[in-house]
């Protein structure tokens, strides 16, 4: 008896999770539109606290683990478990090297006062404060996605490993990819708007 | 069993796509740090629209997939647009 499989369906539930996770970030998006719009000057201000090099690497870091897992889709394609899992490696690790980033850029940001309802942004007025915001909770939504993406190649680098994804059946290894690339894809529109306001 | 062919897309090609996607990250930093005032924002809105336009067809695959889920993908984005337009109208004319 063989067990009843369907991939076109899998992946489509995938794709339907991702429309539920572009329509969230869709809506912070509107939030910042409206909001960038009714005080242009403070978030130009505010932009320039951001570390463009910081946002640059992390950008950069980010298209490569997408492509080291799109990669890793053609490794178990062609069979090569061994190539597969070394591509997965590299993107766990720049996953990790991704949220050690953001653990200096977000304690910076802390040191210097700049965080939701401190008294530094109080005084800076509502611009500023909506803008921190804005980027506190969406950077923070981002981030834990990328937890979540951590914990997801761990799981999948182990079924590789123990031979449960293979050849003919990476389904998991494929919407773990949608997923990661969902998450490059938000980072995407985070970067310009909130690192490259002039 | 799946009856579906799978498609296979070579090293090369998600390479060539890796390489196109850090020129433009480039180029949307580089155009950013030049004073173009609203423009900025506007170039690099759509050089971000690119980037996410290779993402969704290479490395989602849609450019390989059942024609159904492009549709779908660019479904989604005129959802976003029209609730960001009808947003804005409400906001401007209160």
């Amino acid at each position: 008896m063989t067990i009843h499989r369907d991939d076109l369906a899998d992946k489509f539930g995938m794709w339907l999770f991702i429309f539920t996770e572009l329509l969230l970030f869709g809506m912070l998006f509107v939030v910042y539109a409206v909001y960038r719009s009714m005080h242009p000057e403070a978030f130009r201000i505010a932009g320039e606290e951001l570390d463009v090099a910081m946002g640059t690497i992390n950008t950069v870091i980010l298209l490569i683990s997408s492509a080291t897992v799109a990669m890793s889709i053609t490794a178990i394609q062609k069979g090569d478990k061994k190539r597969c899992l070394q591509l997965l490696s590299i993107t766990l690790l720049i996953a990790v090297i991704f949220m050690v980033n953001k653990y200096f850029e977000w304690g910076a940001k802390f040191e210097y006062g700049f965080y939701p309802g401190s008294d530094v942004l109080a005084e800076l007025g509502h611009g500023t404060i909506l803008f921190f915001g804005l980027y506190f909770f969406m950077t923070g939504i981002h981030a834990l996605h990328i937890l979540i993406g951590i914990g997801l190649f761990i799981y999948v680098m182990l079924q590789v490993k123990n031979n449960k994804i293979h050849q003919t059946d990476y389904i998991w290894l494929e919407n773990t990819g949608l997923y990661w690339h969902l998450v490059d894809l938000i980072w995407i529109f985070l970067f310009p708007l909130f690192y490259l306001i002039h | 069993m799946s009856e579906e062919t799978t498609h296979m897309v070579p090293y090369r090609t998600q390479l060539a796509v890796l390489l196109a996607l850090l020129v433009l990250t480039g180029l949307s930093v580089a155009i950013t740090q030049l004073e173009f005032g609203s423009y900025n924002t506007l170039a690099a809105m759509l050089l971000a629209g690119a980037k996410a336009v290779i993402v969704l067809a290479w490395y989602m695959h849609l450019k390989y997939e059942k024609q159904l889920f492009p549709v779908m993908v660019a479904a989604v984005f005129v959802i976003f647009l029209l609730v960001l337009f009808v947003t804005f109208f409400d906001y401007s004319y209160r």
